[in-house]
């Protein structure tokens, strides 16, 4: 069904994060940026679609005092909204966000870090893009920073803090069908296997609560009003995300999950994790009976390697792309 | 990241080393007294492991690992190792320090690599305390001091979520990041390939708290199961096996951090660096924080002073007379630190320049900074020279 394509080189390798692979297709201009991870550094590629021109960027951590420690970059992602793309980084010390091609840094917030460590690590992971104009970042307290973007400039402002998780948030994702139907907008899961289902708004209503199984969640995803989030177990579980209800659970994995995607038009999804093996499957909606199916498709196995991120990279699924630690490419894959 | 990987770091980065210490000391041809110049009698070796085991599991040392801070930078750990190394009559020089690093870093690199689950980081740091118990146990008062450390252990992380442990685990992980040097004892087991990276199983049983893949359910909105699939799921694997214990004394379960160093197999500890791969370009100057970290950990190290009537020793700590033959047979054709290392044990009057030294190195380092509080830095330097 896929076959493997030749891999594109980055300047370092990966490092062992949730969701550290994030993709935009720029249609406009034929060409996919990639961001990948590795300490504290976001190594960015751009890549031209007929497979001539690479280019490379580097984007450093932000610290506000040299003489400290370096800062860790927990993800990087980019943020697509109607008017503009940013690209979001967190990190031990805070938000940056810059223009999508990295060449501008036009947003920075700092994250109250206390003057001697406590016990309870400090860092903001968990990004996503929430409807026209915010963007929305977790940190490791528990709290979601709702960001206003105006469409275009720097005046980007903190507009609300929501405080619901109590544990730390590991990833957020926006409803990505498109559908203008849908009530719940933005899904948070946290690392005791929480879900928050929220509807975006000037203020943030929270449309239901999913408890989890004292389990992490790593990854979500949202498309079509159902919630599909990957566990350290290994497992993925599809819910209704207004009523909770669970509509299917799938013993995808041996390890720890640590990045889903769903390719918006086609339903496809793909799930990676720390046993070397990407999986892709579809899923398929069945609004009179209320059900969801889940098909399995295909595996890739990435040998040796526990992947850490894996990314469609087209709204189709036609291709996808895949990181893993320790290794210092981006392998790629295309449907035969 | 994660604020609570230093004890582990030490407990088990400690371990590796004594374990390394202890088959190359009995390795060495041991004779039954110490009658003979030069050699490694087996209470000179006992006396090397309960002195670091001692300093290493002391209170003030633990209690400055067990503060919540950041894990910092290779040469800050290979600084402490190395005075942890050195807190007994043993002195190993430079190359072999590095040598014994590297071999450290990879054992724990691998263990936290196929770590079954993030929780079992923990049992993997109970298998070497009770290793190192085992090394000591001739020494009621040391093993008291493992067990009160073990204790507090447990306490500290008794209450980590599985999601706080795979935080501490990718920290580890991005500590260890692309550091691919190839050990034999891995090769030769086929759990590191020849490229230097660590073999994954797609096959075996799944961690606890894992379903074995290949099971796809789906319910109806009155949460019963209406259909039952399978998938393909391109491994074999097997059901859990029961859990490790976490308490104080117990059966493990799992092997990841016993010791792996075999008496008779010497040439187990032979390294080569994968030739492609970059070295660590850490930068030359340790942030403040580090610095002070260290002058910590070092002030927390009592030296037990041992009167200055030993004899010096000289000790080959990494060859035996297979690996001389292996090393001129490969004829430099791989990296040249598969070389031949001796390393003199130095006498104790020595010890103040060993530390003068490594103290040196850091005067260098504050020279070149044009930091403007260089003040705190020489009283730092005056610390440590007092130690």
């Amino acid at each position: 069904m896929y076959h493997k394509e030749k891999s594109i080189q980055i300047k370092n390798s990966a490092s062992a994060l949730y969701n550290n692979l994030s993709v935009l297709r720029i249609a406009p201009r034929r060409l996919t940026y990639f961001t990948v991870v590795h300490a504290n550094v976001v190594n960015m590629v751009s890549a031209s679609w007929d497979g001539l021109n690479y280019s490379h960027r580097q984007l450093q951590s932000k610290e506000p005092n040299v003489a400290t420690s370096t800062s860790l970059i927990m993800q990087a992602a980019f943020c697509v909204l109607p008017s503009r793309d940013l690209l979001v980084v967190t990190s031990q010390k805070g938000i940056q966000m810059y223009e999508s091609d990295g060449s501008i840094m036009v947003y920075w917030h700092a994250l109250d870090t206390p003057e001697t460590p406590t016990a309870q690590a400090v860092f903001a992971r968990g990004i996503s893009a929430v409807w026209e104009n915010y963007i929305c970042v977790g940190v490791s307290s528990g709290s979601i920073l709702v960001f206003d973007v105006p469409s275009k400039g720097s005046n980007i402002t903190l507009s609300e803090v929501l405080e619901e998780h109590k544990e730390s948030i590991t990833d957020m994702a926006s409803e990505c069908s498109g559908s203008q139907e849908c009530i719940a907008d933005l899904v948070s899961a946290d690392d005791g296997g929480n879900l928050c289902v929220w509807k975006s708004g000037e203020e943030f209503q929270l449309l239901n609560k999913i408890s989890g199984f004292d389990m992490s969640c790593s990854s979500v995803k949202l498309w079509k009003g159902t919630v599909v989030a990957g566990y350290g177990t290994g497992q993925i579980r599809l819910y209704e995300a207004v009523t909770g209800i669970l509509h299917a659970e799938v013993n995808a994995h041996a390890r720890w999950i640590y990045s889903l995607d769903i390719a918006p038009f086609s339903g496809l999804l793909l799930s990676a994790a720390e046993d070397s093996l990407v999986r892709v499957w579809h899923l398929t909606m069945t609004p009179e009976t209320n059900s969801v199916e889940v098909a399995h498709l295909h595996n890739e196995c990435v040998t040796d390697t526990q992947i850490c991120g894996a990314k469609f990279c087209d709204g189709d699924g036609y291709a996808f792309a895949v990181t893993g630690y320790d290794l210092s490419e981006i392998i790629r894959y295309t449907q035969s | 990241m994660s604020v609570r990987t230093l004890p582990l770091v030490f407990i088990n980065l400690g371990g590796e080393m004594l374990y390394i210490l202890d088959q190359r000391l009995r390795a060495h041809n041991t004779s039954e007294d110490n009658s003979e110049k030069g050699v490694w009698s087996e209470n000179d070796r006992k006396r090397v492991l309960n002195d670091i085991v001692w300093t290493m599991f002391s209170k003030p040392f633990m209690d400055e690992l067990l503060k919540p801070q950041q894990l910092y930078s290779h040469r800050t750990l290979k600084t402490v190792l190395t005075r942890l190394a050195h807190s007994s009559i043993m002195r190993l020089n430079p190359a072999s320090m590095d040598r014994l690093y590297e071999l450290m870093i990879m054992a724990f690199k691998y263990q936290v690599f196929v770590c079954p689950r993030p929780k079992d980081l923990l049992l993997i740091s109970y298998n070497h305390i009770d290793a190192i118990r085992e090394l000591v146990k001739d020494t009621p008062a040391v093993v008291n001091q493992v067990d009160e450390t073990h204790r507090k252990i447990i306490e500290v992380y008794a209450s980590s979520s599985e999601g706080e442990f795979q935080l501490l685990r990718q920290t580890l992980l991005i500590f260890f990041q692309d550091m691919h040097v190839r050990v034999s004892l891995f090769l030769k087991s086929q759990v590191q390939n020849p490229n230097g990276r660590f073999a994954l199983l797609t096959s075996g049983p799944v961690p606890h708290r894992v379903d074995v893949p290949g099971l796809i359910r789906t319910f109806n909105s009155k949460g019963r199961e209406v259909r039952r699939s399978e998938f393909p799921t391109g491994g074999s694997y097997t059901s859990p096996i029961r859990e490790g214990s976490f308490e104080l004394h117990g059966d493990r379960v799992i092997r990841l951090g016993t010791n792996m160093y075999n008496v008779n197999h010497p040439e187990e500890t032979h390294t080569s660096k994968v030739p492609s791969v970059k070295t660590d370009d850490a930068p030359n100057l340790l942030a403040k924080e580090e610095l002070n970290l260290l002058a910590r950990l070092m002030g927390s190290m009592k030296a037990e002073n041992v009167p200055g009537v030993e004899t010096g020793f000289r000790i080959s700590l990494f060859t035996t007379d297979q690996e001389e033959e292996e090393a001129e047979a490969s004829g430099g054709a791989e990296e040249s630190l598969c070389g031949v290392i001796n390393i003199q044990a130095m006498q104790d009057e020595q010890a103040a320049t060993e530390l003068a030294r490594i103290a040196g190195q850091f005067a260098e380092r504050e020279e070149e900074s044009d930091n403007p509080s260089s003040s705190k830095g020489d009283d730092l330097l005056a610390m440590m020279d007092d130690l």
